[in-house]
């Protein structure tokens, strides 16, 4: 396990493990998302103060925490980038951003539209609205600052450092709505007693969750894929891959 | 079918919600994919015509 | 782990920490300007700035909401059950304003003690159910999230 984790590090490795497991996080993905849009839009009933409209929750939601992971294994990523100076930690790294900025902007604008029919508004600056939109400017600056800088590897250390000083901002948007007065509503599922949502709603929008999450797995190593034939470009693997494909 | 797009009234919030997330979600990875060939290609046209051999 | 790597990774540790107690720092001052709204209390206390607009949440109280003459206008009570705010406003009210349910107003408070809406925001809870689930915890006798529905009956 240990060996098989260490050797994870080698870009070389990373690239065809990857390769190899894309084809079946790619159809894990279509799967879950179908089931879970059919399960959401088609079975779940509608809410009793909401009607149909709450059925935004089901890729709100998921987007909204997908906003948060992505931004975890970003940070965590930075760090193995920032201590073991790891290629492969680099490429993650830059994969996963423009993904979470994705995430961040679609839990956005998904909310907005949950926001104007329900709260009677599109966008109000309470807490939670606001920390998220300021993680949506930590991932452009991210982005920005990696496309900025000459140097790959000096952009790669620069942006860990980004992504690590930006950590502080999970928390606070998670903890927004009960830190502070804010129209957006206290946590449903994340909660310590039994999350106040009916199961006929939530297996629906755990099976989103997934589905979601299944998507940044397989997107996230196409990129990271990407990152490594770029960053390795003159290295022995990838001209050997280059060549392969000539012929 | 007609009630389900109606969704209780709120159709002009519920489905451009899911629009833009499908978008999103077929487009990163095709976009993804595409980098990916475009890469492969570009090295591919670097390297020497003739043998594979290091 | 090497020496320098050990050394790396303290001090990455230590830009997260620093960073966090700024920011810290930072939110207990500002801590005011976070809040979205003011509940009655801290109206009744004087918390809430006077002579300019600012927000005030809280429950629609049970049975104040009136509608006037004119099609949009209506008068209620907004409470925390301990203080109230009478709250007039003059325009459209989203979807989920009922008695009972949560909203937060923007607006100024009049000479009278009134405040006048400007706009009016329903805010809702973190719980989801079927309608069958709300009518059998009714039927059986058991508190519903919410009061009952508004003045057009249960909520469905």
């Amino acid at each position: 396990m240990w060996l098989w984790f260490h050797r994870l590090a080698s870009p070389k490795h990373f690239y065809r493990v990857a390769e190899r497991l894309n084809p079946w996080l790619g159809s894990a993905t279509l799967v879950v998302l179908i089931v879970g849009l059919y399960w959401g839009l088609v079975i779940a009933p509608p809410d009793y103060e909401q009607g149909d409209s709450y059925r935004i929750i089901f890729v709100h939601v998921p987007a909204a925490w997908m906003s948060l992971f992505v931004y975890a294994v970003m940070a965590g990523a930075g760090a193995v980038t920032l201590v073991w100076r790891l290629k492969v930690a680099e490429a993650v790294m830059r994969a996963a951003a423009p993904l979470g900025a994705w995430f961040t902007f679609l839990a956005l604008v998904t909310g907005s539209l949950w926001g104007k029919p329900m709260w009677g508004t599109y966008w109000v600056w309470d807490a939670r609205l606001t920390s998220e939109l300021i993680l949506l400017f930590l991932y452009l600056g991210f982005i920005a600052l990696q496309s900025a800088m000459e140097d790959r590897r000096t952009a790669a250390r620069a942006g860990a450092v980004l992504a690590l000083v930006g950590v502080v901002n999970i928390p606070i948007i998670h903890y927004s709505v009960e830190w502070w007065a804010t129209l957006h509503q206290g946590p449903t599922v994340t909660k310590l007693d039994a999350p106040s949502i009916s199961l006929t709603m939530l297996a629906p929008l755990l099976v989103m969750a997934l589905g979601f999450l299944l998507h940044f797995a397989t997107t996230g190593l196409i990129r990271a894929r990407c990152e490594l034939l770029e960053g390795e470009a003159r290295s022995g693997w990838v001209r050997e891959l280059a060549r392969r494909r000539r012929t | 079918m007609q009630e389900f797009l109606y969704m209780g009234g709120y159709y002009p919030f519920v489905w451009p919600a899911y629009g833009l997330v499908l978008l999103v979600l077929i487009g990163t990875p095709v976009a993804a994919r595409r980098r990916e060939r475009r890469i492969l290609r570009r090295l591919a046209s670097q390297e020497p015509r003739g043998k594979t051999s290091a | 782990m090497t020496p320098r790597r050990k050394r790396r990774l303290y001090l990455a540790g230590l830009v997260v920490l620093g960073m966090a107690g700024a920011t810290a720092l930072f939110l207990t001052a500002f801590q005011e300007n976070l809040i979205l709204f003011h509940s009655p209390t801290e109206v009744a206390q004087g918390k809430a700035p006077t002579g300019r607009t600012f927000r005030v949440g809280g429950l629609v109280k049970e049975g104040s909401l009136q509608r006037g003459d004119e099609e949009l206008r209506v008068r209620f009570v907004v409470t925390d059950t301990a203080h109230e705010v009478p709250v007039v406003y003059n325009g459209i009210l989203p979807d989920l304003f009922r008695e009972g349910q949560g909203i937060v107003a923007n607006g100024k408070l009049n000479g009278e003690g009134v405040f006048v809406a400007e706009e009016v925001l329903a805010k809702h809870d973190e719980n989801y159910m079927p309608p069958e689930v709300t009518e059998s915890l009714e039927k059986a006798g058991a508190q519903p999230p919410h009061g009952p529905g508004g003045p057009d009956g249960s909520p469905q």
